[in-house]
């Protein structure tokens, strides 16, 4: 009964890793590229190291699987925050559909928003 | 203390990631686990005791599937978005605040909003939170951070303060 349940959830994991990954090609700057790849790419994964446990049981394989999912809950929005972070601070500028950048106005020189093309 | 218990913790996740109880395994544990505790030691709570109190355990039960179930909206909603022909975004960074008190209940909420829908931190800044929005409803402070930052708020609060 656990193993279909199992495969599954690997299957929704390696669904939503796709969906990211579109998304990266899709979206139009890095910060909606960065919103796109890091909360599918952290499920889908988690959900494919949640899958792994449910298969292996309380095995070496399946514990390590479980662990690795939590780390990777933690530490992936941290590695988000961290990249946008800097590329704020390094000025790559914000797609021109922007609606507002309070960041850019209370920490850098204005809004950081790309002008319209003539 | 703090340095005991952090000891404790991480041997418990060494032993958990081995999962063998080899003497080699063991010496090579308390080795590496020495070695993290000297280094990052320091920066672990200062009141070890808050891991024992049951009603902060009950909370981090309640939140993990509140937690769950967000991350799943908010990856059904990035799926849409990104499978919609017309890719409807707004985006747009918008400045929040906060009323928790501690570090750590900072870096979960900034955590948390991070993999919840259409909302990613940019920089906490004392009590502001600076958060990037796929789909911009509201710029004005109060109630972009009621929408927000609510949901986790009240269960944050009590597991961290």
């Amino acid at each position: 009964m656990i193993s279909p349940i199992g495969w599954i959830i690997i299957w929704i994991g390696i669904a939503f890793d796709i969906l990211g990954t579109i998304g990266l090609v899709r979206f139009p700057d890095v910060y909606n590229r960065l919103q796109a790849s890091t909360k599918c790419v952290t499920l889908g994964t988690f959900g494919i190291m949640i899958g792994i446990f449910l298969l292996k049981g309380f095995t070496p394989m399946g514990v390590k699987a479980l662990i690795c999912g939590v780390f990777l809950l933690l530490t992936s929005p941290v590695a988000a925050h961290a990249l946008m972070k800097g590329s704020l601070h390094f000025g790559t500028k914000m797609w021109k559909g922007t609606v507002v950048d309070e960041y850019g106005k209370d920490k850098l020189k204005g809004e950081q928003i790309e002008k319209e093309d003539k | 203390m703090r340095y005991i218990v952090y000891f404790v913790i991480g041997f418990g996740f060494w032993l958990l990631l081995t999962f063998s109880i080899n003497l080699d395994h063991l010496i090579a544990g308390v080795i590496v686990v020495a070695i993290s505790t000297i280094l990052f030691g320091g920066y672990f709570t200062n009141r070890p005791v808050k891991f024992l109190q049951i009603h902060r355990l009950f909370w981090i039960i309640v939140y993990i599937p509140i937690f769950l179930f967000y991350m799943l909206r908010s990856n059904i909603d990035v799926a849409y978005r990104v499978l919609h022909p017309q890719r409807p975004i707004k985006p747009g960074i918008v400045k929040i605040k906060t009323s928790l008190k501690t570090d750590i209940a900072k870096v979960f909420l900034a955590n948390s909003i991070t993999l919840t829908p259409g909302t990613m931190t940019c920089e906490i800044d004392g009590e502001y939170l600076y958060i990037h929005w796929i789909w911009v409803q509201t710029s004005v402070m109060d109630k972009a951070s009621k929408i927000i930052a609510d949901p986790f708020e009240k269960y944050l609060r009590r597991i961290f303060e």
